[in-house]
């Protein structure tokens, strides 16, 4: 145990004595969370909508009139048919459409209810959502006021609907996306070049040599950066939640034993590359093409895995990290717990396993 | 210096290692004493890493006798790795880290306590005057030191034999001379030295040597005795005398 100890702490100098490793550890999560995340989301400003109002009375009008006035919003289009809609969208101008139903204003006064649509582009899934949240707010706004100077108190219902994008797919899907990136980063590729260089500077051969056994080499190689992933899941979820306000809604405890699956399974496959390469360059090739492109590409992150032709659909099943976004998404965002990510999960510790057996016996495999 | 009396602390009997169809080893039989300084020459590719691999046990022979350090090569490998040190032509110590933590490391990882490490090392660095550079990295030491250190490292947990392989490539002549006396005192301390090398001259310095020629010992005597037998003026002759036939190319020097 103290030999695995001194392992471990010799490690950690490496870490923490090179400048560039460390930049990727620590610098790199935070940049990517702040980069992904003020890119998605935009302030609402500006934001182009056009109103079909079917009923054309005071109420309608005070009510558009309160949506323009409040800084948010650029009326682009009055539209007078259902097809105009999909114009309005069209033209990119647009990318929120009001609708008053007929009879606003009377159905108000008669039954204290109307139903007012919002329709999205739903594109841009967190605009979509933005805006749609700032326009309900400004329409309870409405009736809150109005509510306080009558006795008769009335009722707006706002239906919601998401065009091009019904589930609002992407929107805070970027953590998960930046958890599965990074952990394959740190724990892939950081892990397969430190063990690479030990290779390269012929340490390797002395530590082999030496009374310490390979399965002690390589865990006292991987504990370090196993922690160090560990504290940038902490970070990742930490700037999402308090700087863009992305909720983990389900168990912490669950969404953190599943990242540290995750982790298991970027670890092992660090091994493997590492058992490949001889060199820290190859190291850093394979883990770049093999998997971190793949991670960015053709894990749902950025494309969603539904639009791709079918051939790279299945190449998307063997991607850990398309698992991996779903459980975590699900989690976060959904609120599910093991009960329904248990499938997922079970890929995740299947393909686990599968890279730790065959990198251990390549490691094996490579002594003789 | 040798006692041939004694018991040997390596002896290979009928040694083969075969990869495929391709045999590295050809039936290697040597025994090395107690102290000795053994020089194991022989061109690129004439199977000397192979018959290292096997004495630290780090490969498994194909068939043969072989105990190293009166403990045998296909079982009993862990007891091996904790009576041999070893030093490669790559240089082993690492970059990034202080002397001192170079030291601790490798005292470390041969299960020495801390407090064997720290008056072992105190002595160390007194002895190689390095008493300023403890706390400095090694990328910023002259090679000269670093290979010096990177010996006294390799024998730092006192094992009773150490495998060297190439220790001096790259190095100064004087640097070589001054390494040459560490292993001098090494051997006097009682610690087998199992050198390769691709110096001649530095065959001369060894207790004996076995030249191996296409996986097989071609030769094994004493320097002198081989000179003799030979007679050639000195062992670089012996080398190219039994290794031109097979390896024209890749004599060195």
């Amino acid at each position: 145990m103290n030999r695995f100890a001194g392992f471990v702490r010799k490690e950690f100098f490496h870490i923490f004595r090179d400048k560039r490793t460390l930049l990727i550890l620590f610098g790199l999560p935070i940049a990517q969370m702040l980069i992904f995340g003020f890119v998605i989301s935009n302030e609402v400003r500006d934001v182009g909508i056009a109103f079909y109002d079917q009923s054309h009375d005071a109420v309608t009008r005070k009510i558009s009139d309160k949506i323009v006035s409040s800084g948010y919003f650029l009326p682009e289009f009055n539209i007078q048919s259902p097809d105009e809609i999909e114009k309005a969208f069209r033209s990119g101008k647009v990318r929120e459409v009001i609708v008053f139903e007929p009879e606003f204003g009377k159905k108000l006064e008669r039954l204290g209810t109307a139903n007012v649509q919002l329709i999205l582009d739903a594109t841009d899934a967190n605009l979509a959502n933005l805006v749609s949240n700032y326009t309900t707010g400004i329409i309870q706004d409405f009736v809150t006021k109005s509510n306080q100077t009558t006795q008769r108190p009335i009722q707006i219902v706002p239906e919601v609907r998401m065009l091009y994008n019904e589930n609002l797919e992407s929107a805070f899907l970027f953590v998960p996306g930046i958890m599965a990136l990074i952990m394959v980063l740190v724990s892939a590729m950081m892990t397969s070049i430190s063990i690479a260089r030990e290779k390269e500077m012929g340490t390797m051969e002395v530590l082999l040599i030496s009374p310490l056994k390979p399965m002690q080499i390589i865990i006292g190689k991987v504990v370090p950066y196993a922690v160090l992933s560990c504290v940038n899941v902490i970070t990742i979820l930490a700037l999402g939640y308090f700087v863009f306000g992305v909720p983990v809604q389900g168990s912490l405890a669950l969404l953190l034993a599943e990242c540290l699956l995750y982790i298991l399974l970027a670890l092992s496959l660090g091994i493997l590359i590492s058992s490949v390469a001889n060199s820290q360059l190859i190291a850093m090739l394979i883990s770049a093409v093999g998997l971190m492109l793949p991670t960015i590409l053709l894990s749902g992150f950025i494309f969603p895995i539904e639009n791709m032709p079918k051939i790279l659909q299945w190449i998307c099943q063997i991607m850990p990290a398309k698992w991996f976004i779903i459980i975590i998404k699900d989690i976060m965002l959904k609120g599910v717990g093991l009960g329904y990510v248990w499938k997922e999960t079970l890929v995740l510790i299947g393909m686990t396993g599968l890279f730790l057996l065959i990198s251990l016996k390549k490691f094996k495999i490579r002594l003789e | 210096m040798i006692n041939t009396a004694r018991e040997p602390i390596i002896r290979v009997r009928n040694m083969v290692k075969k990869f495929g169809a391709f045999v590295a080893n050809d039936r290697l039989s040597f025994e090395i004493f107690p102290g000795e300084i053994f020089g194991f020459l022989g061109a690129n590719g004439a199977g000397k890493t192979t018959a290292i691999r096997i004495l630290c046990g780090l490969s498994k022979p194909t068939s043969g006798e072989i105990k190293v350090a009166g403990f045998d090569a296909y079982h009993q490998t862990e007891q091996i790795k904790h009576n041999i040190g070893y030093m490669s032509q790559k240089f082993s110590l690492y970059e990034d880290l202080t002397v001192y933590e170079n030291i601790r490391f490798y005292g470390g990882i041969y299960g020495l306590t801390l407090s064997e490490i720290r008056s072992r090392s105190a002595e160390l660095i007194d002895q190689l005057g390095l008493q300023d550079f403890r706390n400095v990295l090694i990328k910023s030491l002259p090679l000269g030191w670093k290979q010096k250190l990177a010996f006294s490292v390799a024998i730092f947990h006192r094992p009773k034999i150490v495998f060297l392989d190439e220790p001096t490539s790259g190095v100064d002549p004087i640097t070589r001379r001054q390494f040459w006396s560490m292993i001098y005192a090494a051997a006097h301390d009682g610690i087998t030295v199992f050198v390769t090398t691709h110096y001649m001259d530095e065959a001369e310095y060894c207790d004996r040597v076995s030249i191996m020629v296409d996986g097989r010992i071609a030769a094994l005597d004493t320097p002198e005795s081989l000179i003799r037998s030979f007679q050639v003026k000195n062992i670089n002759d012996v080398f190219i005398k039994l290794a031109r036939p097979a390896a024209p190319n890749e004599v060195n020097q």
